[in-house]
């Protein structure tokens, strides 16, 4: 995937969310059919940090399920750092085991505006995707 | 009827894409060790010496068997049991 389509609404739910966690990390899913997202999942950061994140994605996975949706990417924040994957996040998207996705959106709070960007991260290596707001 | 097991995306590479597997009745570290038979790898990736991994949650019947009885905790015939890994990274480093 090289380009990551998403409604101007379903981005600020994003940000709304990882504005509202701050100065935690705040992380979630986004779902959708065929490539294109319908709709936001929060997901609770089970680590509670400003550092890393964390989602047990069973009830989830579950709401996702019910609504007919499957997961596209996972989202997010960097409370005090750049819009860019940290050696964690490209380590835990390396790990083959947990990797439901390779798309990452990250959402850096460390600036007045919140910047977005999105990431394709595997194998230890990390691509942009483009990011497509409508 | 044997114990249903939901296996998730990233480990149904082990499973030839199969995302639900039969599971034997016992505890949960008996039922992995024997899925980890007939699907090599699985068991590591779950478990290691007798304890589920930091990073997965299981549970049988929408219950997290942290709760339960842990590694420990019976599954009998017709229960489900849900592997889930979780999503995890951060802005450190
Ligand atoms: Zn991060």
């Amino acid at each position: 995937m090289t380009q990551l389509l998403i409604r101007r609404e379903l981005l600020n739910e994003i940000i709304d969310h990882c504005k509202e966690v701050y100065p935690n990390e705040a992380c979630g899913i986004l779902a959708g059919r065929g490539g294109i997202i319908k709709k936001i999942y929060r997901a609770v950061n089970v680590d509670d940090s400003s550092v890393t994140y964390r989602i047990e994605p069973f009830q989830v996975l579950k709401n996702l399920k019910q609504d007919g949706l499957e997961m596209i990417a996972v989202y997010h924040s960097h409370p005090h750092s750049e819009a860019y994957p940290s050696l964690i996040d490209v380590e835990r998207a390396s790990d083959l085991d947990s990797a439901y996705v390779s798309i990452y959106v990250i959402v850096s709070l460390m600036h007045e505006e919140p910047e977005v960007r999105a990431f394709a991260t595997s194998d230890r290596k990390v691509r942009e995707v483009e990011l497509i707001v409508s | 009827m044997a114990v249903k097991v939901r296996i998730p995306t990233p480990l149904q590479r082990l499973t030839q894409g199969q995302e639900e597997v039969d599971g034997t009745p016992g505890t949960v570290i008996a039922l992995i060790n024997d899925l980890d038979k007939r699907f090599p790898g699985m068991g590591e990736r779950i478990s290691e010496a007798g304890k589920i991994r930091r990073f997965v949650n299981i549970y049988v019947n929408e219950e997290d068997i942290r709760f339960l009885n842990a590694e420990e905790t019976v599954v009998k015939d017709g229960d489900e049991v849900s592997i889930v890994p979780a999503i995890a990274g951060g802005a450190k480093q």
